[in-house]
C-alpha cells in the first residue's frame, strides 16, 4: 500500500467531516475518491496533503507516517486551482515547481520537455492572464505532475476542465499509471470510474460506506441479469419459454432480423440452465452478463443509506 | 512603480518652480496719486510696470481702450491714516500674485513713510527692533545638555507618521496580497508544498523588504532627479531666485522674514548635537518592524477571512481605529510627552509604534522603552498567532460571507 489512511476523524466546529474513515491505496493504482458534494472527499485529500491535521487517527505512506518531508513525493491538483494572473508562465511554473523540491535546473530541464511535449514553447514569456482557460489548465497539470511524485491527487478533475484537456488529462493519468505512479482522484462523476479506476472509495456522509476493487464491487453488486440476443423472422415472446422463476425485464429489436432481450435469472440457478431452455426455441447468438454501472451502486448505495433523497 | 514615483515626486518639486517662472503675468498699470504720498516711489518690479497720469477720467479711458491692463487710484486720506485705494481692470482681473504683490508696495511705502516722518525711526533702526528674538532653551540640569524642543518635536512627528504611513501602505499591501492568492486559487497548490503559516510570514516579510527597498530607491532617486533638475535649470532659477531676493530686499523692512527664520532655525539647531540619533534610528527601526508585524499579520488575517476587497470592511475598522487614535494623539503628546495619555498609549501595542517615536526624542525612562517594547513583541507574536489561525482556515474557504462568530470558531479549529 502507497497510502493507508486508518480511522480518520476530522470535525469544525458544526459539522464531522470524516468519521472513522479508512481507506488503502495500492502502489500503482488509479484510486477513485467516490462521494457526493459534501461528503468529506476534499477534506481528506487535504488530510493527506498534510494541509490540514486530522483530529485523530494515522495516516501512512509508503510504510512511513505521513511527514512534511512526504510532500515532493506527492503531487496535488486542487480542486480551487488557479495561478498567479500577472505573473509570466515559465517564471511561475519554476516557482512552483521548486516549491516541490526541485533545483532550478531539474526544473527548467522538465519544464522545457513538457512544454514541447505538449506545445506551449511560445507560452513560456506569456502572462497567465493572456492564456485562455483551457492553456491556463495544461500549466496547472504541468506543474502537478513535473517533480514525478509517486502519488498523484487530483481533486475532482474532470470539472472545470474543457473536454479536450479531459482527454488529455485522461490519457496522461494512463501514462503516469504505466510508469508505476498511484493516482487518487476524487469525483462525483462515475462516469470516468469504470472506465478509469482500479480501486475506489465511496464516501457518503462523512464515512465509507463501500471500498474496494471495481471488479469485486461490479460483481457484489451483480444483479444476475443477462443480455440475450437472438436471431429470427419476428420477436417472440419468451416468458412462456424460460423456466419457472426466470423474468424477462425488456425485450426489442437489435438490428435487422435480430432481437435483444434483458433477463433476470433467479439466485442460485445458473445460466447453463437458461440456455438449455431457450436453445430448444430460438436461434441464439450471444448471451452477456450486464454488470450493474458504479452510477447505479452510488446512487443504490447512497440512497439506502439516506432513504429521503429519494423524495 | 519603483521607477514612476520619483520621477512623480521630483516633479511635485520642480514643476512649480519652473511654473513660477513661466508665468509672465505682466501688466501695464497706470496709477493716480491723489494722495501724493507715493509719488514716484512705485517700482517696477518684475512684471509690473507703473506710469503715473493726473487725472483719473483719462486713465479710465486709457485703461478702457487697453493702453493700460490695471488702474491704480490712490484717494486722499486724514493724516496718518491709509489711504483707500481701488485697483480697476478691464478685461482681465489680476491675479492673486499681482494683487498682493501691488499691496506690498504700497504697504511698505506708507509704513516707511510713516516711520520717518511721525515716529522718526529709520528703516535700519525699524529692522533692527522687527529683529529681536529671545530663546527659551530648556537644559538637563544634571547634564547640562541642551535640549532641541522644534527639532525633537519635527523628529518626533516625522518618524511617527512615517510608521503609521508605512504600517497603513505595507498592511493593506499583504492584504491584497493574500486576497490575490485566495481569489486566484492559487492558495491550495501552494499550501500543499508549505505550511500556511509560512506563506503568511513569507508575504508579511517579503512585503515589508519589497517596500522598504521601494521606498530607498525612491528617496535615492528622488534626491538625484532633483539635483540634475536643478543643475539642468540653474540659470532659469537662479533668475527667478534673484528676482524673488530683490522684491524682498528693496521692500526693506522684509528682512524681519529672513532674520525670524534665521532666528528661528538657531533655536531649533540649539541642541541639535546633543540628540543620540544613533538612538532614535534604533528606535525607529525596532517600532517600526514591530508595529508592521503586528498589523501585516492582522491585515493578512483579514484577507483571508474575505473573498474580495468590498468584503473587508468590516474587518478593518477594528484594526484602523488604533492607529487613527495613535495618530489623533500626537498633537496632544507633542504638548506633553510624559503626560498620562502619551504613557498609555505608548503602552498598548496597539498605539505604541506611533506614539513612542512622538515621544522618544524627548527622552523616556529606560523601564518605560523596555516595558513598551516587551509589550510590543508579546503583541505581535499573539497576532501573529491569531492570525495564523485564521488564516489556515480563512484561505481554504470560499463563497462564505463569514462575522465575527465565524472567525471565533476559526481560532478553535
Amino acid at each position: 500500500m502507497i497510502l493507508e489512511a486508518k480511522n480518520i476523524h476530522k470535525a469544525y466546529a458544526n459539522h464531522k467531516a470524516l468519521d472513522d474513515v479508512s481507506v488503502s491505496v495500492p502502489h500503482g493504482s488509479v484510486f477513485g475518491l467516490l462521494g457526493p458534494n459534501g461528503a468529506g472527499k476534499t477534506t481528506l485529500i487535504r488530510n493527506i496533503n498534510q494541509i490540514i491535521a486530522p483530529d485523530s487517527g494515522e495516516i501512512w505512506f509508503d510504510g512511513e507516517r505521513l511527514q512534511p518531508k512526504h510532500i515532493e513525493q506527492i503531487g496535488y491538483l486542487p480542486e480551487e486551482r488557479g495561478l498567479y494572473k500577472k505573473m509570466k508562465v515559465g517564471e511561475q511554473a519554476m516557482y512552483l515547481a521548486q516549491l516541490k523540491g526541485l533545483t532550478e535546473k531539474q526544473a527548467m530541464a522538465k519544464l522545457k520537455e513538457w512544454f514541447e511535449k505538449f506545445g506551449m514553447e511560445t507560452w513560456w514569456d506569456k502572462k497567465v492572464e493572456e492564456l485562455s482557460k483551457g492553456m491556463a489548465q495544461k500549466v496547472q497539470f504541468i506543474v502537478t505532475i513535473l517533480h514525478e511524485p509517486k502519488l498523484l491527487i487530483f481533486d475532482e478533475p474532470f470539472s472545470g476542465f474543457d473536454p479536450v484537456n479531459v482527454e488529455l488529462l485522461k490519457a496522461e493519468m494512463m501514462n503516469l499509471r504505466e510508469k508505476g505512479t498511484t493516482i487518487i482522484f476524487s469525483t462525483h462523476n462515475m462516469g470516468s470510474v469504470e472506465e478509469l479506476c482500479d480501486e475506489i472509495a465511496l464516501i457518503n456522509k462523512s464515512q465509507v460506506v463501500l471500498s474496494g476493487n471495481v471488479k469485486d464491487i461490479q460483481r457484489k453488486h451483480r444483479n444476475h441479469t443477462y443480455s440475450l440476443t437472438y436471431e429470427g423472422e419476428s420477436e417472440r415472446d419468451l416468458k412462456p419459454l424460460l423456466p419457472q422463476g426466470f423474468t424477462v425485464l425488456e425485450s426489442k429489436p437489435h438490428g435487422h432480423g435480430f432481437y435483444n432481450a434483458k433477463i433476470q435469472i433467479p439466485t442460485g440457478s445458473k445460466i447453463s440452465h437458461l440456455l438449455t431452455e431457450i436453445t430448444k426455441h430460438v436461434e441464439v447468438t450471444g448471451i452477456q452478463e450486464i454488470l450493474p454501472s458504479m452510477n447505479d451502486i452510488f446512487i443504490q448505495t447512497v440512497t439506502k443509506k439516506e432513504p429521503s433523497l429519494r423524495a | 512603480m519603483t521607477i514612476l514615483g520619483p520621477i512623480l515626486f521630483a516633479s511635485l518639486l520642480v514643476v512649480p518652480m519652473l511654473l513660477m517662472n513661466i508665468t509672465t503675468d505682466s501688466h501695464k498699470i497706470v496709477v493716480v496719486d491723489e494722495s501724493n504720498i507715493f509719488e514716484n516711489q512705485l517700482e517696477d518690479r518684475g512684471n509690473l510696470v507703473f506710469s503715473r497720469v493726473e487725472n483719473i477720467d483719462d486713465a479710465k479711458d486709457q485703461l478702457k481702450n487697453g493702453t493700460f491692463d490695471l488702474l491704480l487710484h490712490i484717494q486722499k486720506a486724514d493724516e496718518n491714516q491709509p489711504n483707500p485705494v481701488a485697483l480697476f481692470y478691464n478685461r482681465q482681473q489680476p491675479g492673486l500674485g499681482t494683487h498682493s504683490a501691488i499691496e506690498n508696495q504700497l504697504q511698505d511705502i506708507f509704513r516707511n513713510k510713516l516711520l520717518m516722518e511721525t515716529f522718526h525711526i529709520s528703516a535700519e533702526e525699524y529692522n533692527a527692533i522687527r529683529a529681536i528674538r529671545i530663546n527659551v532653551r530648556a537644559q538637563n540640569v544634571r547634564t547640562g545638555e541642551e535640549f532641541a524642543t522644534g527639532l525633537n518635536t519635527g523628529i518626533g512627528y516625522f518618524t511617527a507618521f512615517l510608521i503609521y504611513l508605512f504600517v497603513f501602505l505595507f498592511g493593506a499591501q499583504v492584504m491584497q496580497g493574500v486576497i490575490e492568492e485566495k481569489s486566484n486559487r492559487i492558495v491550495e497548490v501552494i499550501v500543499s508544498s508549505v505550511k500556511p503559516f509560512q506563506i503568511m510570514m513569507g508575504k508579511i516579510v517579503g512585503i515589508a523588504m519589497v517596500g522598504l527597498t521601494q521606498f530607498f530607491l525612491w528617496i535615492v532617486l528622488t534626491v538625484g532627479i532633483v539635483t540634475v533638475a536643478g543643475i539642468v535649470m540653474a540659470p532659469t532659477l537662479a533668475q527667478a531666485e534673484t528676482s524673488q531676493m530683490a522684491t524682498d530686499i528693496e521692500a526693506m523692512v522684509p528682512s524681519e522674514v529672513t532674520a525670524g527664520a534665521a532666528a528661528m532655525f538657531e533655536n531649533i539647531l540649539a541642541g541639535a548635537g546633543n540628540i543620540d540619533f544613533v538612538f532614535i534610528i534604533l528606535m525607529f527601526l525596532i517600532y517600526f518592524i514591530g508595529g508592521y508585524l503586528l498589523y501585516a499579520s492582522l491585515f493578512a488575517a483579514v484577507g483571508s477571512a474575505v473573498d474580495n476587497e468590498a468584503d473587508t470592511q468590516q474587518f478593518m475598522l477594528p484594526i484602523t481605529v488604533p492607529l487613527i487614535i495613535a495618530i489623533i494623539a500626537i498633537p496632544m503628546i507633542m504638548q506633553d510627552p510624559n503626560g498620562t495619555v502619551a504613557f498609555w498609549l505608548s503602552m498598548v501595542p496597539l498605539t505604541s509604534p506611533v506614539v513612542m517615536m512622538m515621544r522618544v526624542p524627548f527622552g523616556v525612562p529606560i523601564w518605560e522603552l523596555t516595558l513598551s517594547i516587551g509589550l510590543l513583541i508579546t503583541g505581535f507574536v499573539f497576532t501573529t498567532w491569531l492570525a495564523a489561525k485564521i488564516y489556515r482556515v480563512g484561505i481554504l474557504m470560499y463563497g462564505k460571507k463569514v462575522s465575527y462568530k465565524e472567525l471565533w470558531k476559526w481560532l478553535r479549529y
